[in-house]
């Protein structure tokens, strides 16, 4: 077990004896580790790893059974102004266009006013002016409204949860590109993914998870990776 | 930060938006209390006395039914795509999300309101022997009663695997005081038979405990899992 093996730079998150137990099931089973700010993050597992409770505990949707995460010195509650989250489903209202969604999250921040909107839309390569609902875009272009709706109020931790599935590989690497640029900007980028491969190059460490624990922590991609995640 | 009176406004705007263009929980609950309107007026002929006497139950009842329709649809909306995780995962107050959406379910249930009182006038040929005037605060308050308990009973039974069966099993029981202060007020006014004051009161309290207890415990709702 080599949970905390690598966190170089100011450690962002510490995640300590995390368990997190659903009835009788054990989705995490004691995970440690420290992510360092500044980095890029690809949380890899096979179904049922753990990785999308770990994910949602961070953002403080879960809630411990045991154990603590702790993200600046304060609990996720109390540091929700620095986690930007995407989950797999979009978190967006389909009757309403991307600008729509986004000026009522904006709301929910206080950010007054459609420029930070708009700069969150354009960040993703979308246009603030499309007026049709999210419920006609495609499968891409929802992924990346759900991306501006997680940027918008410019956190420094992003927690994204699939966000390539069912998105063509063109777009995917696009997306790629995105959080790539995020990272060097400052931001700590977690990405939840089976699709490892697309994040050779991008990632900062992958993460990789087996039965609700921390396996591996490498700067390189895992040799047991195949196109479709960890075997 | 914006104040909570701010966000409630913006989801309270935002949820009557996505119901104007849905018209989800509005169509229901209008088709919901025609049908209960009509079925009654079969079921039952009572000549212009007797109407003054069961009006005030048909009415409150059939108002309670649909209610339920809107109430469950008001936190479905926020389940597909999972959209109120946006909303936990976001530093806004969990009371003004309960606020925008009691308010919402009660401009709904008095937009009904408004539309099916004329007709169960005319259906049941009613002509208020009371001071009419009393009916609007009965009409408010009861509202206010029906929507603030079923709007955080509604948020209860959210994770709940039948939850539009869990609502009514949660909701009818408590507001058995709120309909009862309802029916009585109502056909105390229709019939001119006294005073309503007291169940007016009645209401009133029942809507002060109520809500203040739903704005209490909203938050440990929403954050639960």
């Amino acid at each position: 077990m080599n949970d905390a093996a690598i966190a170089q730079g100011p450690i962002i998150i510490t995640v300590t004896n995390l368990i997190k137990q659903f009835g009788h099931f054990a989705a995490l089973r004691g995970v440690n580790a420290e992510f360092a700010a500044g980095k890029f993050y690809a949380i890899l597992g096979d179904n049922g790893a753990g990785k999308t409770t770990l994910l949602r505990t961070i953002a403080g949707l879960a809630h411990p059974t045991r154990g603590e995460v702790s993200i600046l010195g304060a609990s996720p509650r109390a540091a929700c102004r620095e986690i930007g989250y995407m989950a797999h489903p979009s978190l967006l209202y389909d009757e309403m266009s991307g600008m729509e969604n986004l000026r009522y999250f904006a709301r929910l921040y206080g950010i007054a006013g459609e420029q930070r909107c708009e700069q969150a839309i354009r960040a993703v390569a979308l246009d603030p002016g499309l007026a049709r609902p999210v419920g006609q875009y495609s499968q891409g272009m929802r992924q990346r409204m759900s991306l501006a709706r997680a940027i918008l109020h410019d956190p420094r931790i992003l927690l994204l949860d699939e966000p390539f599935s069912n998105v063509d590989v063109h777009s995917a690497r696009d997306m790629v590109g995105l959080l790539k640029g995020m990272r060097d900007a400052g931001k700590t980028v977690f990405v939840v993914t089976h699709q490892a491969s697309l994040l050779a190059g991008a990632a900062d460490e992958f993460v990789c998870m087996q039965f609700g624990q921390i396996v591996e922590r490498t700067p390189h991609l895992p040799s047991d990776v195949s196109p479709a995640g960890v075997q | 930060m914006s104040s909570p009176w701010s966000i409630t406004l913006a989801t309270l705007t935002k949820d009557i938006r996505l119901e104007w263009r849905s018209k989800d929980a509005l169509n229901s609950m209008l088709f919901f209390s025609l049908l209960v309107v009509i079925i009654f007026s079969f079921s039952f002929d009572p000549n212009a006395e007797e109407s003054r006497e069961i009006a005030g139950g048909l009415i409150w009842v059939a108002f309670l039914f649909a209610a339920v329709v809107a109430l469950n649809q008001t936190w479905a909306r926020e389940l597909r795509n999972q959209v109120l995780d946006a909303y936990r995962v976001s530093p806004a107050p969990p009371n003004s999300l309960f606020l925008a959406k009691a308010l919402g379910n009660f401009v709904f249930v008095i937009i009904l309101e408004c539309v099916m009182t004329p007709l169960f006038v005319v259906f049941y040929n009613l002509r208020v022997l009371g001071p009419a005037w009393q009916l609007i605060p009965v009409g408010l308050l009861g509202t206010w009663a029906l929507v603030v308990n079923g709007t955080f009973f509604a948020a209860v039974s959210l994770r709940t695997r039948s939850r539009e069966i869990m609502l009514p099993l949660l909701l009818f029981p408590i507001s058995i005081p709120a309909v009862q202060s309802m029916v009585e007020a109502t056909r105390i006014i229709l019939a001119g038979d006294g005073n309503a004051r007291f169940w007016i009161v009645l209401l009133l309290t029942y809507d002060v405990v109520f809500t203040t207890a739903s704005l209490a415990l909203f938050g440990t709702i929403l954050h639960a899992e």
